[in-house]
C-alpha cells in the first residue's frame, strides 16, 4: 500500500509539472476538437500529430498523445449525440438514446452527463490501473481464442437484447452485420471473399464507413424527407446541465458502466468495444420501464459513456505492463514510444518508472482537463443545433466526406458512405434497427477469426469451448441471457412484448 | 485533414513545376509507408525521415497507406509522379515476397522503381512460449521433427513478415507445424505468452522486450552476428542451423523515372542520416541492423531486390501461399 502511494505521488510529480500539464491540456483540446469531426477518430489524429511530438521528451509526448486519444474518444460521443454519427464502435450505443435526448431538447443534459460520467469512470479506472495494473495483466493472457469466441457469443446475445423492435428483425440485422464483416481477405488462407475482384474491398469494409453511412447519412436523408423532424432539434434547448433528478437516475448506471468497462477494457483484441453494449443491455434489463430506452433514456447515455471511458483507460494496461497493444490506437502508442526511444515491454515499469507512473497520473489529469474543456463547450455545441437544418446538413455531409477520406485516402470510401446511407435509409423505412447490424459487424470478424483459431488449435474439437472453464462460463451466461430475452415471447407465443 | 493539407500543397506545387530539379526539394516530400502507423517499418521511416528532412531542408511527411500486405501503398506510390516529391519505404514483403504472394500484383519490384537505398534491417528471431519443452535450437528442432503437426506456429497474417519468414523456416527445417493466423503481431505475441500457441519467427523489435522480460524464450537470431540487444541469443549458424539467415530489410524507393540528380540528393540525405550518431543509436536500440556500404547505394538496393525476389518466390510458391 505504501508503494501504491509513493508510486502515485511520483506519478503526480511528473504529471503536474507545468510543461506536462500544458501538454495534457493541449492534447485533450486538440483531441476533442478533432474528435468532433465525423470520421476523424483518434487513430488518424494521433498519426497526424505524431511528428510534432518529436521535439518533446518521451513522457511529455506520450502524455499529449494520450490526451488526444481521450479527447477524440470523447469528441466522438459529442457527434453521436448531436448529429447521430458514431465515429467509433464504442459510441454507437451513445447515439441511440443520446440523439433522442438531443431531439427532445435535452442535448445539454446528454452531453453533460456524458462528460461527468466519463470523468467518474476515468478517475476509477486510473485508480484501478495504478493499484491492480500488474496483476490484471494476467487476465489478458488467460484470454485465448476459445475464451474470446465465447465472449463474442455473449456479445451477440447483447445485440438481441439491445434491439427495440421485434427480435426476429434484430437477429436478421445481426446476421447481415456478421455477413458484411466477412467481406475481404480471409485471414487464414489469404483468399479474397465477396470482394467481386474489387481491390478496395480486399481489406474488408471499414467500420467508420459503415457506421457513418448507415447512421449519419441515413439520418440526414430521413430528416430531409420529414419536414416536421427537421425542427424537432431546434425546439427549446432546455437546461444545459443535468439537474438533481438526472443525477439520481444516472449515478447507478455510471457506477455499473465503470465496472463493466474497466474489466472489458483489459481484454486483448478490442474487448473494450463490448463495454458500452454490455452496459446498455444491463441498464435496459434493470430498468423498471425498458420501453424508455431508445427514446431518450438518460441511463442509456450515462452507463455506456462511463463504460466507454473506463475501457479506453484500462486498455492501457496491457500496453503499459506487457508492451502488447490490445487495439489499433494502442498499437500506434507503441510506435510513438518506440520512436521516442522507449521500447514498450514488461521492463518499462522498472526501467522508466517516471514515464510509467507519470502517464498513469496524467490519465486522471487528462480526464479532469476533458471535464474543464467540455462543460463550457456544451453550451456552444447545443447552440450549433439552432443552426437551420438546410445549412446544417450540407456542412455535416461535407465533414463526413472529408473525414472519411482522411482515414484511408480512398475515394471509394466516400462513395461507400453514400451507398450505406441509402441502405440505412431503406432499413429505417422498413423498421429495421441499424445498431444490431453494427454490433454484428464489429463482433462478426472477431468471432469468426477466433472460432477458426480455436478450432485449428484444438484440431477441430468443439469440446474445447466447454472444457475451458472461462469459455464455458461465458457460454452459460450467454445461454441464460438468451433464455431471459426470449422467454416472454415464448410464453405469449408472439414477440409483441418487445415491440413498442 | 492531412490529405487536405497535402492536396493544397500539391496544387501549390503544380504552379512551381517549372522549377529545376537542381532546386529540389522546394516543397514537402511525401513518404508513403505501406503499413499502419506504429509498426516497425513506420518507426524506421519516421526516424530516418526525420534526419533526411533536416538535410534536404524540406519536411518529409509520412503518409500511412496500409492494406494487402503493404502492396496497396506501394502500388499507389509506384504510380505517382516521378518528381521526387513522393517516395516510399518498401520492405522485404513488398519488394521481395509480394510477387509470389500476390499473382495480380500491379508492380514489378525490380523494374518499376528508382531505388534509393536500404534504411535498416530488423533481424528475425525464432521464439517460443516460455513452457516449450526445449531449451536450445537443437532440442527445439528435434522436438519439431518428432512432433510434427502437433506444434502450433503463430504468424501475423498472410503476407506479413512473420508469415513469410515462418514458411521459409519450415522449408529449411523441413517440418510442417500447424499454422495459426493472427491479425498483427500483438495478438500473436499475446497468445504466445499465454501458452496458447507454441512458436513463431518475427522481427527483433517486436519480440526483444518479451525475451528480456522472460515472457517468451528465444532459440536463435537469423543473422550472421549476434545482436547487441540480445547478446545471449546465439545466431542460427552458431546454434547449428545452416541456411536460415533472414532479415526484414526496409528501404527507400522512388517511382521509376525519377530524375537521377533527385535520386542522388535523396540517397545523399539517406546516407547522411545513417551516419548521424543519434539516428544510428535510435535504430540500434530497436535491434535494427544498419545497411552495408553497398546496400546504401541505389545499385546495391537494386541487387538486393532482385536476389530477394529470387529467394522468396520458390519458397512461397512451394508452400502454396498466396494472398489472392
Amino acid at each position: 500500500m505504501g508503494d501504491f502511494f509513493s508510486n502515485l505521488s511520483l506519478g503526480f510529480g511528473v504529471a503536474l509539472s507545468l510543461q506536462n500539464l500544458g501538454l495534457a491540456f493541449l492534447g485533450c483540446l486538440v483531441g476533442t476538437l478533432i474528435g468532433v469531426l465525423p470520421g476523424v477518430g483518434p487513430i488518424a489524429t494521433i498519426a497526424m500529430l505524431l511528428p510534432i511530438t518529436f521535439g518533446l521528451d518521451p513522457t511529455g509526448a506520450l502524455i499529449m498523445l494520450a490526451g488526444i486519444y481521450y479527447g477524440a474518444q470523447y469528441g466522438g460521443s459529442t457527434t453521436a449525440i448531436l448529429v447521430n454519427i458514431p465515429g467509433e464502435a464504442t459510441s454507437v450505443v451513445t447515439a441511440l438514446d443520446g440523439h433522442q435526448m438531443a431531439r427532445q431538447g435535452r442535448a445539454g443534459v446528454a452531453l453533460g452527463i456524458a462528460a461527468i460520467g466519463s470523468f467518474f469512470a476515468g478517475t476509477v479506472a486510473t485508480l484501478v490501473i495504478a493499484a491492480l495494473g500488474a496483476p490484471l495483466t494476467k487476465l489478458a493472457l488467460v484470454f485465448g481464442p476459445t475464451e474470446y469466441f465465447s465472449l463474442m457469443v455473449m456479445g451477440l446475445v447483447f445485440a438481441v437484447v439491445l434491439a427495440r423492435g421485434s427480435i426476429l428483425r434484430a437477429v436478421a440485422m445481426i446476421l447481415v452485420g456478421v455477413l458484411l464483416s466477412t467481406v475481404g481477405t480471409d485471414l487464414e488462407t489469404g483468399e479474397e471473399r465477396m470482394t467481386f475482384g474489387l481491390p478496395f474491398l480486399a481489406d474488408g469494409i471499414d467500420f467508420a464507413v459503415l457506421a457513418m453511412g448507415i447512421f449519419g447519412i441515413a439520418e440526414i436523408m430521413r430528416n430531409l424527407d420529414h419536414t416536421e423532424h427537421r425542427d424537432v432539434v431546434r425546439q427549446a434547448i432546455g437546461r444545459l446541465l443535468p439537474n438533481k433528478d438526472d443525477f439520481r437516475q444516472s449515478y447507478k448506471p455510471v457506477i455499473r458502466g465503470t465496472l463493466i468497462g474497466s474489466i472489458l477494457g483489459i481484454l486483448p483484441g478490442n474487448g473494450a468495444v463490448l463495454g458500452p453494449f454490455a452496459s446498455y443491455t444491463l441498464e435496459k434489463k434493470l430498468a423498471k420501464d425498458p420501453r424508455r430506452f431508445g427514446r431518450g433514456a438518460i441511463e442509456g447515455v450515462a452507463g455506456p459513456e462511463s463504460a466507454n471511458n473506463a475501457g479506453a483507460q484500462t486498455s492501457f494496461i496491457p500496453l503499459l505492463t506487457l508492451g502488447i497493444p490490445p487495439n489499433a490506437v494502442m498499437a500506434l502508442m507503441v510506435g510513438a514510444m518506440t520512436i521516442h526511444g522507449i521500447i514498450p515491454g514488461p521492463q518499462v515499469m522498472t526501467k522508466n518508472p517516471t514515464l510509467f507512473w507519470g502517464m498513469i497520473a496524467s490519465m486522471w489529469v487528462g480526464n479532469l482537463m476533458l471535464l474543464v474543456i467540455n462543460l463550457p463547450l456544451v453550451g456552444m455545441w447545443v447552440r450549433l443545433l439552432k443552426v437551420p437544418y438546410r445549412l446544417m446538413f450540407p456542412a455535416i455531409l461535407m465533414f463526413c466526406c472529408i473525414g472519411i477520406y482522411s482515414i484511408n485516402s480512398l475515394p471509394t470510401d466516400v462513395m461507400f458512405i453514400g451507398l450505406f446511407g441509402f441502405v440505412g435509409y431503406v432499413l429505417i423505412k422498413f423498421g429495421f434497427e441499424p445498431a444490431p447490424l453494427l454490433l454484428g459487424f464489429v463482433l462478426g470478424k472477431l468471432m469468426e477469426e477466433n472460432l477458426r483459431r480455436a478450432l485449428i488449435i484444438s484440431r477441430g474439437s468443439l469440446e474445447t469451448f466447454i472444457e475451458r472453464p472461462i469459455s464455458a462460463g461465458l457460454l452459460a451466461v450467454a445461454t441464460i441471457l438468451l433464455v431471459i430475452a426470449l422467454l416472454p415471447s415464448i410464453r405469449k407465443g408472439r414477440d409483441e412484448v418487445f415491440t413498442e | 485533414m492531412k490529405n487536405v493539407v497535402m492536396a493544397l500543397a500539391a496544387v501549390a506545387g503544380l504552379a512551381a513545376t517549372g522549377a529545376q530539379a537542381q532546386n529540389y526539394p522546394t516543397r514537402p516530400i511525401t513518404m508513403i509507408v505501406p503499413f499502419a502507423a506504429g509498426g516497425p517499418t513506420d518507426v524506421i521511416a519516421r526516424i530516418v525521415g526525420d534526419h533526411m528532412s533536416r538535410t534536404l531542408g524540406q519536411q518529409i511527411v509520412v503518409e500511412n497507406v496500409a492494406g494487402a500486405g503493404g502492396t496497396t501503398g506501394i502500388t499507389r506510390a509506384a504510380q505517382s509522379q516521378p518528381d521526387g516529391y513522393t517516395i516510399m519505404m518498401g520492405h522485404m514483403g513488398t519488394h521481395g515476397a509480394a510477387p509470389a504472394l500476390y499473382p495480380n500484383l500491379k508492380y514489378d519490384p525490380a523494374k518499376d522503381f528508382a531505388p534509393i537505398g536500404v534504411a535498416a534491417g530488423t533481424p528475425i528471431v525464432i521464439v517460443a512460449k516460455k513452457d516449450f519443452p526445449a531449451n536450445d535450437l537443437k532440442g527445439f528442432l528435434e522436438y519439431l521433427k518428432t512432433n510434427g503437426d502437433k506444434v502450433n506456429m503463430a504468424h501475423a497474417g498472410v503476407g506479413s513478415v512473420s508469415h513469410s519468414t515462418g514458411i521459409f523456416f519450415n522449408s529449411v527445417v523441413k517440418v510442417k507445424p500447424t499454422m495459426v493466423a493472427y491479425r498483427g503481431t500483438g495478438p500473436a505475441l499475446n497468445d504466445l505468452m499465454g501458452n496458447t500457441v507454441d512458436f513463431m519467427t518475427d522481427q527483433i523489435v517486436n519480440v526483444a522486450p518479451q525475451i528480456q522480460g522472460n515472457n517468451i524464450k528465444a532459440f536463435a537470431i537469423a543473422t550472421p552476428e549476434r545482436s547487441p540487444v540480445l547478446p545471449n541469443v546465439p545466431t542460427t549458424k552458431e546454434a547449428g542451423l545452416d541456411g536460415y539467415e533472414v532479415s526484414a530489410w526496409n528501404a527507400v524507393f522512388a517511382p521509376k523515372g525519377t530524375p537521377p540528380d533527385v535520386v542522388k540528393k535523396l540517397n545523399d540525405a539517406l546516407v547522411k542520416s545513417l551516419e548521424d550518431e543519434n539516428t544510428k543509436k535510435r535504430l540500434l536500440d530497436l535491434g535494427g541492423v544498419l545497411p552495408s556500404a553497398t546496400e546504401r547505394t541505389p545499385e546495391g538496393l537494386q541487387k538486393l531486390v532482385e536476389s530477394e525476389v529470387a529467394r522468396w518466390t520458390p519458397v512461397l510458391k512451394a508452400a502454396g501461399a498466396t494472398a489472392e
